[in-house]
């Protein structure tokens, strides 16, 4: 059994930087977002450790990471991305923004999904993040699924396991610090990955050089796709307002802070 | 006029009678209120709120909806919308629901907004780029779904009644999935509590090289599970701690990934905060919006909560002052 990963993920702002929204014709956006350096979405990151991961211990296996971003900021960041893990490329030139409507995203994606050659539902893995660091929202990943007819849906997974018959054992993150447990059949499934169980691979240079060859034929042959801007109505979107006026309290001895934050914790 | 649908599984408990009292006032102006509960027994909770003047209490039961599974509990949820017409779909943001919400307003020809944290005037409220800023809007289409957050309302408190409970049939899919139960963290210790009063939150500094050029990991990990096990609070963790895991350092063998808190780690709801050898960066930050007053300790005068992410700044060695703190609160 061999299987067809897709990992579906767009990119997102670089944590490290100040974000401010702005306004504009079309709805919220971020100030300056086409200059801020972005990295691939930290969820969908973990996915494609994941599928990579799996892809190397199932033999025949291939991933597909399908993106909907614009695609000179997706050219950047897959300068690093490409580096990490095998896959090809899939790009549809659109918004990357957390305001344009999972609802939108969702079937431009699942149409690439379809467009794969040879694609194989019996076969056939949708990774994503189980939430974009932009919207946040969790949607985008149920709807490719429902669109590709894939009912066996899994979100906040940390762990895929393969049994010997095939079957998965899918870890999901539930309330309280816990995974559920799930038993699944086989592919087709959707899993919306939380922060899986492996670490950021190394960089491989001779990867990269791989994965490029077929990238920017890829970035070059995307489509520029239509995304409606009108689902939702923004009616403001703010910075939160309390910055709080820090107490700085230092050469306090250790016995009198303690005796502050017990005081406070029991207040 | 809205119809207004409460959509959940029965056994959803406080998060749902928080997404029921959100939902009653959306039926101003002469709109209907109607309940849609899924589960294997929806009686009792049905029951309990059976005053919340629903003009209908629709149900799916049996013993294939006791799991929480997309397909089933899709079927379930798309059966009761659809019958139901409701115009607005309030669900409590579970887990569960949070698995279909998404997938079901696709399926009845909606959308959804998740993880909303407040309604008013006809907006509702939720935050993007992970916390950094606050959005209030609105959708035309319907049905719209709003998968109301844990937390952020107060819960619905009514007389219990009997409720007569309208049965609706599901065409269910094949299922090849099933659940086979739930893990809990390796270490016998459970230290995610949603409902603390307090987040105690756990940094990087625990595992460095304290001033005698040497680290501690063991007595950090005495001095936390002390403090924790006195106070009941729940333990946060940052990025950086709980990555030292994955890279073979030692580590605190209770702390996981799951105690993540921030821009890839979770964003909990506590009245108070404690930091403690974190620095308080944004990414680690943004993690703290929902937490009410925030204190922290650390070495640098200069770390970010000093920078208006927390309320107090003790700049002050952690491993002296949580030694006291556990002293004085008879910490074993
Ligand atoms: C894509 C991306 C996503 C990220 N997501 C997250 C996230 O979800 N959560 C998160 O936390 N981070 C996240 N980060 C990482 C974040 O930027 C920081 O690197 C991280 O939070 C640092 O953790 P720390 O403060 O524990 O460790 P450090 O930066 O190493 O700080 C340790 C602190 O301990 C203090 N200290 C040491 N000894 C003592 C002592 N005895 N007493 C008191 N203080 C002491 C030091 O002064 C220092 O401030 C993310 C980064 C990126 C790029």
């Amino acid at each position: 059994m061999s299987y067809q990963i897709v990992v579906c993920g767009s990119i997102v702002p670089d944590p490290l930087q100040t974000l401010e929204p702005v306004s504009g014709p079309t709805g919220p956006s971020l100030k300056n977002e086409m200059m801020l350096p972005s990295v691939l979405d930290p969820w969908a990151w973990h996915a494609l450790f994941e599928a990579a991961h799996l892809a190397k211990n199932v033999a025949g296996s291939k991933v597909y990471l399908v993106s909907v971003a614009p695609k000179a900021k997706l050219q950047q960041v897959m300068m690093t991305v490409g580096q990490k893990a095998p896959f090809e490329l899939i790009v549809v030139d659109g918004p990357s923004s957390g305001f344009t409507d999972a609802a939108e995203i969702a079937p431009l994606l699942a149409e690439a999904i379809k467009g794969i050659p040879g694609l194989d539902m019996s076969k056939l893995l949708v990774f994503g993040g189980w939430e974009s660091a932009s919207r946040g929202a969790g949607s985008t990943m149920q709807i490719v699924g429902e669109l590709l007819g894939i009912t066996n849906q899994f979100q906040g997974v940390d762990k895929l396991t393969v049994g010997a018959d095939g079957s998965f054992e899918i870890l999901e993150r539930i309330e309280g610090g816990k995974h559920q447990v799930s038993k699944c059949a086989g592919a087709p499934v959707v899993l919306g990955w939380a922060t899986g169980s492996l670490p950021e691979p190394p960089n491989n240079p001779q990867i990269g050089m791989q994965n490029m060859r077929a990238i920017m034929p890829a970035l070059q042959k995307a489509k520029p796709a239509k995304v409606a801007t009108d689902a939702v109505k923004y009616a403001s979107v703010a910075l939160p307002k309390q910055q709080r006026q820090t107490k700085i309290v230092k050469d306090l001895p250790a016995d009198e802070i303690a005796k502050e934050i017990v005081a406070w914790i029991n207040g | 006029m809205e119809t207004v649908l409460l959509l959940t599984h029965a056994d959803a408990g406080k998060p749902a009678l928080e997404a029921l009292a959100a939902a009653i006032p959306l039926k101003r102006d002469g709109g209907t209120l109607v309940v849609g509960l899924f589960g294997a027994d929806v009686q009792p909770f049905a029951n309990e709120i059976a005053g919340c003047g629903a003009t209908k209490f629709l149900a799916v039961t049996g013993a294939e909806f006791t799991q929480a599974r997309y397909a089933s509990d899709a079927a379930a949820a798309e059966a009761l919308v659809k019958a139901s017409q409701a115009t607005i779909v309030v669900v409590p943001a579970t887990s569960r629901m949070n698995r279909i919400v998404s997938g079901v307003a696709h399926r009845c020809g909606g959308r959804a907004d998740t993880h909303v944290t407040g309604m008013a005037n006809g907006n509702i409220t939720r935050w993007y780029y992970r916390q950094r800023m606050e959005s209030q809007q609105s959708r035309t289409q319907r049905p719209w779904f709003i998968a109301i957050d844990p937390g952020c309302h107060a819960p619905y408190s009514g007389a219990a009644g009997t409720a007569a409970t309208t049965p609706v049939s599901v065409s269910l899919p094949t299922i090849t999935t099933q659940v086979t139960g739930v893990k809990a963290p390796e270490s016998s210790q459970q230290t995610i509590r949603p409902d603390a009063k307090l987040l105690f939150v756990a940094g990087a500094g625990w595992t460095k090289k304290q001033p005698d050029g040497q680290a501690h990991v063991p007595e950090a990990a005495e001095l936390i599970m002390g403090f924790l096990n006195a106070t009941k609070a729940s333990l946060g963790s940052s990025k950086s701690l709980v990555d030292l895991s994955g890279e073979g350092q030692a580590v605190l063998p209770f702390m996981s990934h799951l105690n993540q808190v921030g821009q890839t780690g979770s964003t909990p709801r506590h009245p108070k905060g404690l930091s403690t050898c974190c620095h308080g960066e944004e990414p680690h930050a943004v993690g703290w919006r929902f937490i009410g007053e925030r204190r922290a300790i650390n070495l640098d005068a200069n770390c970010g909560w000093a920078r208006g992410k927390a309320d107090v700044l003790y700049v002050a060695d952690a491993f002296e002052v949580m030694r006291k703190v556990n002293q004085l609160l008879g910490a074993r």
